[in-house]
């Protein structure tokens, strides 16, 4: 059973990644991805932690690449036509990256066939109690940090959007004395 | 089948056929319960006080032809009704409404899906439904429908916000993110609705938002969009987007009732002492009973409220609810910290 349900969302997610580089529709693309999420998220709670699988759920398909969607419609972005031209150094590039991954991901199937195989982790680390105990405790400092670094990105956003000096108002309650 | 399997069939059984008579029944709910406050009759033809109504409509949407646009995005087209059903037939599954019990010999804890991370289950189950607006106005290639998705998605994402806030604030005294600890908290204490009325306003106004009923269906303003993601839609696929947000309602009450109400709980009256079936039972028609109250809100403000503007929609959710929630979270962790609640 948990085997059948690993091969199943194992297959749909590897599907789906590829479908994501892929497909020439960026929708599509996008919705590719929400599917490769979704299945590695169950994928989370096969291996014993639900709580990892609903926090990746609820903030990268129900927040961000919903973001992603939004933005899409808005730009009205269409299908992305083939293009012939691509550049020597594009194509050396990514086959050096390719051949990166692939070296690593060989390494870590390497370490899997030997005896080194990693431990998988208590429940201490990867239940709701354990990540949030670790999160304020060890952790404190960078997890406060990276709070800190959301919060300058929050500034600098609304200040990118800010209207410039004299700029009509686009809020209409303004417009009334 | 093993005894636990067969036990959480039958709970999932239960709860989907509650859900699925939800639809049919609110169909004709929400025309006769305006009709009474208007001094008017509503359906009454069909059926006993016009009960069966909603029988008679699901017939007519079965029959209606099938109709997709030459222009529209076909797979995305038929994809977006199914994902409008998604949050509303999984979220349920974290919703208890019993004690632990015993049937037949076995212990059973009256919730489906018993687990430590309940509620973020619930929220993000929930999140996936802004999907099914989205690609049904941008897969319809139609101004109207594009323009209520986009409504739809930035309303959605933004009210999670202060609906979240919200929902964290009544986690606190309890300590925990299963619901049934939370339900047990309330058993022992008061229940937070006393407690944490800010929070309570907070979540019944963001949970209207989400659900995109009145006084906040921009994405669907039939005076400005014609109706919005759905203007495309006819028959059984509009039907379906109707299931969904009726079922969305019902599970958004469940979790309110469930978070500030009690859930399957009466004051001052124990059951423990009866056989388990019979808890089961019991807490089942309570819940129910406490849900259709909220029901019965949604209905009624739709129907006494007029639709907000735009603007006035975004700064009520950033500038009055988002700073509310936030009040209300200090105010719980510090009374909490101090030992009061």
């Amino acid at each position: 059973m948990e085997a059948a349900v690993f091969l199943l969302f194992g297959l749909v997610a590897l599907v789906s990644a590829i479908m994501v580089v892929a497909h020439r529709n960026p929708v599509y693309a996008t919705m590719s991805l929400v599917v490769t999420l979704v299945a590695t998220a169950v994928l989370f709670v096969l291996l014993g932690s639900p709580f990892l699988a609903a926090l990746q759920i609820l903030l990268y398909t129900g927040a961000i690449l919903v973001l992603f969607l939004f933005v899409i419609m808005l730009l009205n972005i269409g299908r992305e036509r083939p293009s012939g031209a691509r550049t020597t150094a594009q194509t050396w590039g990514s086959v050096l990256l390719a051949l990166l991954l692939a070296g690593s991901l060989c390494r870590l199937l390497w370490d899997a066939h030997s005896d080194s195989v990693p431990a998988p982790l208590e429940v201490q680390f990867t239940s709701l109690r354990g990540v949030s105990d670790l999160l304020f405790s060890t952790y404190l400092l960078p997890f406060e940090m990276i709070g800190l670094l959301l919060l300058v990105a929050v500034v600098a956003a609304s200040w990118v959007a800010r209207r410039a000096e004299g700029e009509p108002p686009v809020d209409p309650e303004e417009e009334r004395p | 089948m093993s005894p636990s399997a067969l036990a959480l069939a039958a709970m999932m059984a239960l709860w989907l056929s509650a859900l699925l008579a939800v639809a049919p029944f609110m169909l004709w709910f929400e025309r006769r319960a305006p009709a009474f406050m208007q001094d008017r009759l509503g359906p009454n033809r069909v059926g006993p006080l016009g009960l069966i109504q909603g029988i008679a409509d699901a017939v007519k949407f079965i029959f209606k032809e099938e109709f997709t646009p030459a222009s529209a995005d076909r797979p995305l087209f038929l994809l977006a009704p199914i994902l409008a059903l998604i949050p509303a037939l999984t979220t349920y599954l974290v919703i208890p409404f019993g004690p632990e019990v015993e049937i037949a010999g076995h212990r059973l804890n009256l919730v489906v899906v018993d687990s430590d991370s309940g509620v973020l289950l619930f929220l993000a189950l929930a999140s996936l439904g802004v999907y099914a607006l989205v690609l049904a106005g941008y897969s319809s290639n139609n101004k109207y429908s594009l323009m209520g998705s986009i409504r739809a998605s930035a309303q959605m994402v933004s009210y999670e916000l202060a609906l979240t806030t919200a929902v964290v604030c009544a986690l606190i005294p309890a300590g925990s993110l299963n619901l049934s600890e939370i339900v047990d908290y309330q058993r022992a204490h008061l229940w937070q609705a006393l407690t944490q009325p800010v929070g309570l306003l907070v979540f019944l106004v963001a949970a209207f938002a989400e659900t995109n009923r009145l006084p906040f269906d921009l994405p669907e303003a039939e005076s400005e969009l014609v109706a919005g993601y759905l203007t495309e839609y006819g028959g059984l696929r509009w039907a379906m987007f109707f299931m969904g947000e009726y079922m969305s309602m019902t599970t958004l009450s469940a979790l309110c009732v469930t978070l500030y109400f009690g859930g399957w709980t009466l004051p001052f009256a124990d059951f423990g002492g009866l056989p388990g079936l019979a808890q089961a039972a019991i807490g089942f028609t309570v819940l129910v009973a406490k849900i259709f109250l909220f029901l019965f809100l949604f209905v009624w403000v739709r129907w006494t409220f007029p639709r907000f503007r735009y603007d006035q929609l975004m700064r009520l959710g950033w500038k009055a609810l988002l700073p509310l929630a936030v009040l209300q979270f200090v105010v719980t962790a510090a009374l909490t910290i101090a030992g009061v609640l």
